[in-house]
């Protein structure tokens, strides 16, 4: 009885640090129904003038398009390259495997603008700048890591035997993967496409820099929106991401109680 | 180790009872080359970070001339130096008020039902449902003069606080973006600590402080130290929190690379620049992974 104040106490601060943690977020939603065209809080009246406006203003819809474009070639690229990388580092057996591994993780800690200087460099002189497979590339490795975090997570509670028990029953080694090892490590490689999805979709600082006039990703023309004018179109797109987000994690949570259940 | 002496065309020679297969022959190559697996990924780190970064090293020691005139300019400039200090001091902030906020709410999690976890862990992986720019142009509506922090203080019958453009501002804000990092590793830490240890320290007679700083806070500082290197390595290279919610006196050393490349086109003394933020996040991280790891040992022996 005597820690009850140390509870309360501990509550309101655990309170409080919750609200700083969501209220970026839930603050933007009231926000893209403003009437004005302005960025004060609280907004004034109510409109969808600015969800009209993304969904009509070639600029928006044609970032968001690329962005989807690029984010959805990087997933599958990354995911594929990402989990061929992680079986092989589960199977290799001596120390270089840690090595490797640490290797194929540091674009997570390279500072941003340090990594977008050089690919900017490398990019000016190939041609790349602006273009699909100049940010396809970029952001694929910078995918990477994720994927094979989640797919190594879910390849460490692995049963290696039960491969050994499929080959000994004359599976050969296509037919165990395919059947036997594949759809038990499918749910890391899902989250892994879906983190490799959003790295890309998310991704700006690289994107700042190889960006062209005819190739813009959302986080671009988000940044320049807000640097140059106080357009509240971005609360609309924030929105829209945040629902669609919300709406793709309850339905894979949903699915996955689902599948265990039965 | 026998089996790469072979090449993968001579799979068939090798004596095993299977004979001559086609399976046993491909387990044979993957499992004496698993690395090659790994070719892929490796052949494209080199190609999209290796040799980028390769070409920033070179130029910051060629560009304009051979010679170590742009690291002369860079520690010999007071602003560079002031920048450099300033981009040290607030990642220290930042890490220091990540530990304070992330501590107690990895403590509750641990401590709470189910249900109650599940609203916690729900507030910590929300933030990263928006994307990062759409939350920093939050924390400018949230942070502005006539914000809601502002109109909360003024409500308490204080004076307003001057936040946008400041370096507060932007210690808050990149504390909200990297507090994920910070309480996902101690909750993991926290969670495997034997809760019995604590009551018997109790029942032998000490003080609740005493037994929290003698046997629960050693416990979890490998998750502290896992996540305060986290939090600090990534606030040394961060750049559009910075870039959009501070000003001129809170600029961090991305900015200045940014603006060395693209609006001065000075490539070297850019190089020079982007040289001393990746030595030192790799110096950090050397001097921190042992460290870790001893704590690691340390607290699995306990």
């Amino acid at each position: 009885m005597r820690l009850a104040p140390f509870r309360i106490l501990l509550g309101l601060f655990c309170l409080l640090v919750a609200v700083w943690l969501v209220m970026p977020t839930l603050v933007i939603i009231p926000m893209s129904f403003n009437e004005k065209k302005s960025l004060a809080f609280p907004p004034s009246g109510f409109s969808w003038q600015w969800y009209a406006n993304f969904f009509t203003n070639p600029d928006w819809l044609s970032s968001f398009f690329n962005s989807l474009r690029v984010a959805g070639l990087v997933a599958v690229a990354a995911t594929l390259i990402g989990t061929l990388a992680s079986l092989g580092l589960s199977r290799m057996k001596h120390s270089g495997a840690g090595l490797l591994r640490a290797i194929l993780i540091t674009p997570m800690i390279v500072p941003g603008v340090v990594l977008a200087i050089g690919i900017y460099a490398v990019y000016l002189d190939y041609q790349l700048v602006g273009t699909t497979t100049g940010f396809v590339i970029a952001h694929t490795m910078l995918a990477i890591p994720f994927v094979i975090i989640a797919v190594s997570a879910s390849l460490e509670v692995f049963d290696v035997r039960l491969e050994t028990a499929a080959a000994s029953l004359g599976a050969d080694r296509f037919t165990t993967f395919r059947t036997v090892t594949l759809p038990l490590i499918a749910p890391g490689i899902l989250s892994g496409l879906l983190f490799a999805f959003v790295t890309s979709f998310d991704e700006i600082i690289v994107a700042l820099f190889i960006t062209s006039p005819y190739l813009k990703t959302l986080p671009v023309q988000i940044f320049t929106s807000i640097t140059r004018d106080a357009d509240p179109t971005v609360t609309a797109v924030g929105t829209i991401i945040f629902i669609a987000t919300t709406v793709i994690i309850s339905a894979g949570l949903i699915i996955s109680s689902k599948s265990t259940r039965s | 180790m026998s089996q790469t002496s072979h090449t993968p065309t001579a799979g068939d020679e090798n004596p095993r009872p299977s004979g001559a297969m086609r399976g046993p022959q491909r387990r044979l190559r993957l499992a004496a080359y698993p690395s090659l697996l790994a070719m892929p990924a490796l052949l494209l780190l080199i190609a999209a970070m290796g040799y980028p970064l390769l070409t920033v090293t070179l130029r910051s020691f060629s560009d304009p001339a051979w010679g170590l005139q742009n690291y002369v300019w860079f520690f010999s400039t007071p602003v560079n130096v002031t920048v450099l200090w300033r981009t040290f001091s607030i990642a220290a902030w930042v890490t220091i008020v990540c530990v304070i906020a992330a501590y107690p709410y990895a403590y509750l999690m641990t401590a709470v039902g189910p249900r109650l976890r599940l609203v916690l862990i729900l507030c910590v992986l929300v933030p990263f449902w928006v994307s990062g720019v759409v939350r920093t142009l939050a924390w400018v509506i949230l942070l502005q003069d006539s914000g809601i922090i502002n109109s909360v203080i003024r409500l308490l019958g204080f004076d307003g606080v001057k936040l946008i453009r400041t370096q507060t501002g932007v210690v808050i804000g990149m504390a909200q973006v990297l507090l994920p990092f910070m309480i996902l590793p101690l909750y993991s830490v926290m969670r495997g600590i034997d809760l019995r240890l604590v009551q018997a320290a109790r029942s032998l007679g000490a003080r609740p402080a005493r037994a929290f700083l003698q046997i629960y806070l050693p416990l979890s500082l490998p998750g502290v130290f896992a996540g305060a290197i986290i939090v600090f390595i990534l606030s040394l290279g961060f750049y559009i929190t910075p870039a959009l919610l501070g000003g001129p006196r809170s600029t961090m050393l991305s900015t200045l690379v940014q603006s060395q490349v693209l609006s001065l086109l000075n490539w070297g003394r850019g190089g020079a620049m982007g040289v001393v933020l990746l030595v030192a996040t790799f110096v950090l991280l050397a001097l921190a992974a042992p460290l870790m790891r001893q704590r690691h040992k340390q607290a699995s022996r306990s």
